[in-house]
Parts: C-alpha cells; structure tokens; sequence
C-alpha cells in the first residue's frame, strides 16, 4: 500500500515536470488559438488599459506582435495581469505561455527559476529625480550626500539605493512607502530632496506631479535593468519564435519597413528587405520557426516596428515622452542591434 | 340612576401655557444644545471655526473646481502641467471616473454582453427588495426564488457558454462586478455554513467537534492575504500541468470560507448567550434537536448577534478589495490600474479616483449598517430598554 502511494506519487511529480518542460508550446498555441500572455497589472506606458478598457502598451504590443507572427492576426492574444510575485510562478505552471513583464534579466533568473530571456525590449536602469527649484546647482546623483530618498518598498530599487550610497560613501535618508501614490505624494510634497525608481519609471511620476518642469532626472543610472520577454526553458522552438519576433520588430526598423509602407516595401528590390518580408521565391526561414513566409509583414502590419511601438506607447506620441537614449538603433546612438535575419 | 351634568370639576385639562420665549424654537434648541455653559460656548465656536476651515475647501474641490467631462489629462492638469487648467487650480477629475466609468462597473467584460450583467443585478434587487421589507407577503416562495433560482440563472447569465449564450470568461470580471459577485456569494455562504460551524464546535460528538474546531482555528489563524495567495500561485504548481483551475472561483472560494470561520464564532457568541434554562425547556417539550435549535435556539442567538453579523459582512465586502494580491480587479483595483493609463494622468487622478471608489464602498456598507439597525430594532422584543 505504501509502496502504491509512493510510486502514484513519483509518477505525479514526473508527469508535472515532463508535461511543463517539454510540451511544444507552438502546437498549443495553436490549438487554443490564442497567445496567453502574461503582462504587468498596471504600469504606465508598458501595459495599462485605456478607457475601454483595452490592454495598451509597449509589452501589451510585443505580446500581440507574437499573436500576429503565429495567426497574423494581433488580436488573438489573452492577457493574464501579473503581479511581481506571481509573474514567475504563473510562467513556471504553463499559465501563460510568454512573460512580457519588464522583467529584468539576470543569470539567476535564467538558470533557477527556468527561463529564456527573448532578448532586451527596453533597456532600463534605475535613476534619480530631484526638484531642480529645491536643489538648485544638483545636476549629479553625487551631490546628493545626506538627501533624504523617497522609495517603494520591498523592490530591488531599495537594495540598489543603499548599493549605490555606500559604495559611493555618501549618508542618505531613505523615506520608505509601501504604495507608489503614497511614494508619488511624499515626493511631491517635499518630503523629500529626491526620488529613486526605474528611470522608466520617473517619467511617468513627472507627469502627476504639481509642477513637473520644476522636476529634473538625473544623468546617473545606478543600476542596470535590461527588461525583456521570458518563456520557460526546454522548448526551443517556442523560444525562437519569440526571440525572432523580438529581432524582426528592430529590424523592421533599422530596414525602414513601418506599418504604413510594408505592403510597398514587398515590392522592394533590396535583397535583405526582400528576405525579411519573405519575397524571395524560396524562402524557407518562416518555416524554419514553424510560421509562414509573411510572418514579418504580419508583425509589422499589426503593430509596426520596434521604433512605431516605442514612439507610440512610451515616446513622443505618448503623454511620457521617454527619449529613445539607450533603446535607439545601434545607428543611431543606441544599443538596439538587430540580429540578420537570412 | 339618572345622570346629571352637574359636576363643577373639568372634564377637560386646562391648555398649557407656551412656554416663555428663551425655551422655545430655534433660539431655546441653540442654548439647550449649542451654548448651555461656556465650556459648550467654547467647544461650539472652535467647532464652527473648524467646520468653515475644512468645507469649503472640500466643497471646492469635489463641486466647484472639478472637472466633468474631457477625453484626457488636460482637462485635469494644469498649464505648467502640459494641461489646460490656470496656475494653482486643484479640483476633482471627475472626467477620469466619467470616461472609466463602464470600465469600473464591469471591468473587461464583454461590452455588447453587459446586458447581462444589468439583467442580473436588476433581479437580483426586484428579489432582495421585497425579502427585506417585513410588509411584503410570501417570504417563502420570495426565499425559494432568490436562494435557489436565482443564483442559477445569475450563473448562466454571467459566466455563459448555455443557451445561446457567449461565453465570458472570469478573467474579463472586473469591478463593483467582482466585489458584488465576491461579497454577495462569500455572505450567501457564510452565514449558513457559520451556523453549522458554530453549531458544531458546541457538538457533544467528538467528531464533528473537533472538524470545526480545526477548521475555525486554522483559517482563523492565517491572513486573507496567504489564503489567497497561496490559492493563486502554489496551487497551480501542485496541480498537473495543463489543469487550472479558474482564478475568480478559487478566489471565491477562499473568501467564502474565511468568512465562513469568523461568521462562526460570532454566531457562537450568540449561542453562549442563550440561558440553560432555554435548552431545557425546550428538552421538556420534548423537541428534537433541531426542532429545539431551529425553533428555540437560533432564533434567539442570531438576534442576539446581528451588529456581530453585519461587521463581518462589512468586513468581507471591504475584504473582497484584496483579490487585487491575485492579479483580479475589484472596484479599488481597477481603479488603481487606471491610474497607470498615460492618458489620464495627473496630480488630482489618483485622489479623485480612490474618492470615488471609497464613496461607492461606503454607500453599500452604509446601506448594510442602516437595514441592521432597523433589523436589531424590530426583532428587540425580548430585551427591550
């Protein structure tokens, strides 16, 4: 009898990691019809709802991209809204099939916890806001010796802050809140000289402030946050897939190919747009991912490159105007390079 | 013997002189109430100062310097600000609860699908209603209706997928939906299950005593918050893949029986409170068990404990604002989420937001509060005072 329990039981636990490791994500995909998606419950810019209630965003749109590599059509995608602490969990259990979160990569969440990284949508980093009016002549995060620093409590901002100050030598007072409105409200009010999140992050802050022109972020990047897409680890296809969609959206890019000229560009003669947009007569690499030969144009026409998502969400079509910085073209002064696709 | 008129005493009392002046009207109530010593002089003048301190601001924001209608942030922002308010300006966003408002109603259900969500809160009211006014006949079919009829359709209408319907998955809920649907299901459930639970732990069979008893302690013991978090990300990890179970029903789940475990020991306070003699008694008359609890005892103990009741149901409707922890959107949650939307963000956005939502909070728990004081006042026939 015991023996049965035990052997039933062994069974189970190797079901559970056979089936969550090894199932070939794509076909389920497919079968459901839809892409399952995993996205943060609200930040701005990256994916909130808008006054329908629809899901916007810079993540919200790379988890559509994805829909419209598979279907070619954007809209076959279901939002899951993730917390930070369940992101992980509902990843590892096959909840969702991809986490476009702006979750950080770090090695251990790569090997521990199970997962691929995509690559880097949007390279983040953690900064400093101080008021300009009140601290005037500040234009460095090292004048900042026995500042009193608001912060959210419990994030890898306040580890980083104390990082940063002690390595750096310098006294600081951090002002600790658990919720970000009251964060927001003790900055604004003065309580104190200044303000530490994602530099993402501050934008959007800057925007619910009394007098954000007063308010200035400062140069200093004391942390690195590469934020990118995740999928569990042991279905490579599923992977590529992912990470080429990721790839082709700042390709299109640099190839100038936007949502509004990709159906003249087909007719292009450059050869590398030509590849790209699958018009070569013996195009294999759609098929290579297991998708169809227009997968690209599918992606670009439902949301359109990765500058088209960017300016559109989080740059200047939006109300955060997030400068490109380190997220621009490799061309262009930024480190988004794009792998070849051929 | 003939009757005669004759009798000199009055047959009628005399009419009572008015009162003098300064004990009459409006004057008389303000000394009575406002100004009987000077220390009252006193306290009404600071509270009057007080008063004109803090309304008229309030009043400014929420009615005069609000904004009503707009499609974006300007409207609420001011030009320093990138909108289109004067310097200095501050008042409510309405125009953000306005252009959210479906949205904080009914979360991501489907839009032409919320006729359905109407249809159910409709019956839902036409049947509660008359449950709760005394006057109105046919309690029992009334019951019957809103206990066992109505919580089928309401099922088929919100869910779908039957007859015709299309199905709406849970993940789309949102708003006073989920804390209406969360709350009244918790309360439905609660109340009946409290009673056995209660009723169990005072069991003379060991058994069932000491089930209740682990049950009441355990959930007793561990916060709302782990409940649900445990519901929400362990139990995935322990079922096979592939298996979920829906998030809304393990959230309700666990919100029924956390309320369930405290309804219990309210419902026991009241239990305790019944004398011997009433047990006895109804032992002499010869009823059974639940005759004697059915018809002696509870009617008793429940009166006893209905401010317990209500607390615990304003507690849990207030409560329901924690499936948030999950990634589900009540009427607080969805209104934060909203905060995050580019388009309408401001200074005043977050304040006028979590106004809105603590004044719709506040009527359904007012509203709760008000039926039991006069609930607690018609069955006080016993212990009058």
């Amino acid at each position: 009898m015991k023996n049965t329990v035990k052997v039933i039981l062994g069974a189970a636990a190797l079901g559970m990691a056979a089936s969550a490791a090894s199932a070939a994500t794509l076909d389920d995909v497919k079968a459901k019809g839809f892409v399952q998606c995993g996205v943060n419950t609200a930040l701005a810019g990256f994916s909130a709802p808008n006054d329908k209630g629809e899901w916007t965003g810079f993540d919200v749109d790379f988890c559509r991209a994805v829909a419209a590599a598979i279907f070619g059509d954007p809209t076959k995608v279901k939002f899951t809204p993730t917390n930070a602490k369940e992101r992980f969990t509902a990843l590892q259990s096959g909840e969702i099939d991809l986490l476009a979160r702006n979750t950080t990569w770090t090695l251990s969440r790569d090997t521990s916890l199970g997962f691929n990284f995509a690559g880097v949508n949007y390279y983040d980093g953690q900064g400093f806001m101080i008021n300009g009016k009140k601290l005037p002549g500040v234009n460095s995060a090292l004048q900042l010796s026995g500042a009193s620093v608001c912060v959210q409590s419990g994030t890898t901002t306040e580890l980083n802050l104390a990082d940063y100050f002690k390595a750096n030598n310098l006294e600081y007072n951090p002002v600790v809140f658990e919720k970000l409105e009251e964060v927001n409200a003790a900055y604004d009010s003065g309580r104190c000289d200044a303000y530490t999140t994602d530099q993402s992050g501050l934008y959007s802050i800057r925007l619910t402030l009394a007098a954000p022109d007063d308010h200035v972020v400062l140069p200093e990047i004391i942390s690195k946050e590469p934020l990118g897409p995740a999928v569990r680890q042991g279905d490579d296809q599923w992977f590529d897939i992912v990470k080429w969609t990721l790839n082709a959206m700042v390709l299109a890019e640099e190839l100038g190919i936007t949502q509004a000229n990709v159906e003249e560009m087909k007719a292009s003669p450059n050869p590398d747009i030509k590849r790209v947009l699958g018009q070569e007569a013996d195009s294999k690499l759609g098929a290579g991912l297991g998708l169809s030969e227009d997968w690209v144009v599918n992606i670009v026409k439902g949301v359109g490159n990765y500058g088209e998502v960017f300016e559109r969400n989080i740059g200047q079509g939006s109300p955060l105007k997030i400068a490109r910085g380190l997220n621009a073209l490799w061309t262009k002064g930024g480190i988004q390079y794009a792998i070849p696709i051929r | 013997m003939q009757e005669h008129d004759l009798s000199w005493v009055r047959t009628e009392m005399a009419l009572a002189e008015k009162a003098p002046a300064r004990e009459r009207g409006v004057v008389a109530w303000l000394r009575k109430n406002l100004m009987a010593t000077p220390v009252d002089g006193i306290l009404t003048l600071i509270g009057l100062v007080v008063v004109a301190l803090i309304v008229p601001p309030i009043l400014n924001w929420v009615l005069f310097s609000a904004q009503w209608t707009g499609a974006d942030r300007a409207v609420c922002a001011t030009v320093a600000q990138g909108g289109s308010q004067p310097e200095g300006w501050s008042g409510a966003c309405w125009a953000f609860i306005n252009a959210k408002f479906a949205q904080f109603m009914f979360g991501r259900y489907t839009d032409s699908e919320r006729w359905r969500v109407i249809l159910v809160a409709v019956m839902f009211v036409a049947l509660l209603v008359p449950l709760m006014i005394p006057r109105v006949p046919r309690k029992g079919l009334n019951a019957i209706l809103l206990f066992l009829v109505f919580p089928v359709i309401a099922f088929f209408l919100l869910v779908g997928g039957a007859f015709g319907l299309p199905y709406v998955e849970t993940q789309l809920w949102g708003g006073l939906l989920v804390t209406l649907v969360l709350s009244t299901v918790g309360i439905a459930v609660s109340l009946p299950l409290g009673i056995l639970l209660a009723l169990g732990r005072r069991s003379r069979l060991p058994v069932v005593k000491a089930v209740c008893v682990i049950f009441i302690e355990t959930v007793r013991g561990v916060p709302l918050v782990t409940v649900l978090f445990m519901a929400s990300v362990m139990l995935p990890l322990f079922l096979p893949a592939g298996m979920t179970f829906d998030k809304f029903l393990r959230a309700l789940i666990g919100v029924a029986l956390f309320a369930s475990a405290y309804m219990a020991e309210v419902i026991r306070g009241g239990l305790q409170a019944i004398p011997k003699g009433q047990y006895e008694g109804a032992d002499s008359l010869g009823l059974t068990y639940w005759q004697k609890t059915g018809l002696i005892v509870l009617p008793q103990a429940l009166k006893l404990v209905i401010p317990g009741i209500v607390n615990t149901f304003i507690g849990m409707f207030k409560d329901t604002s924690l499936v948030y922890i999950i990634g589900m959107f009540d009427l607080l949650g969805i209104v934060r989420q909203n905060f995050a939307d580019a388009t309408w963000a401001s200074a005043q956005t977050p304040m006028s937001g979590l106004v809105f939502a603590g004044f719709v909070f506040w009527i359904f728990c007012f509203g709760m509060s008000r039926y039991s004081i006069y609930m607690e006042r018609r069955l006080d026939t016993g212990h009058k005072r």
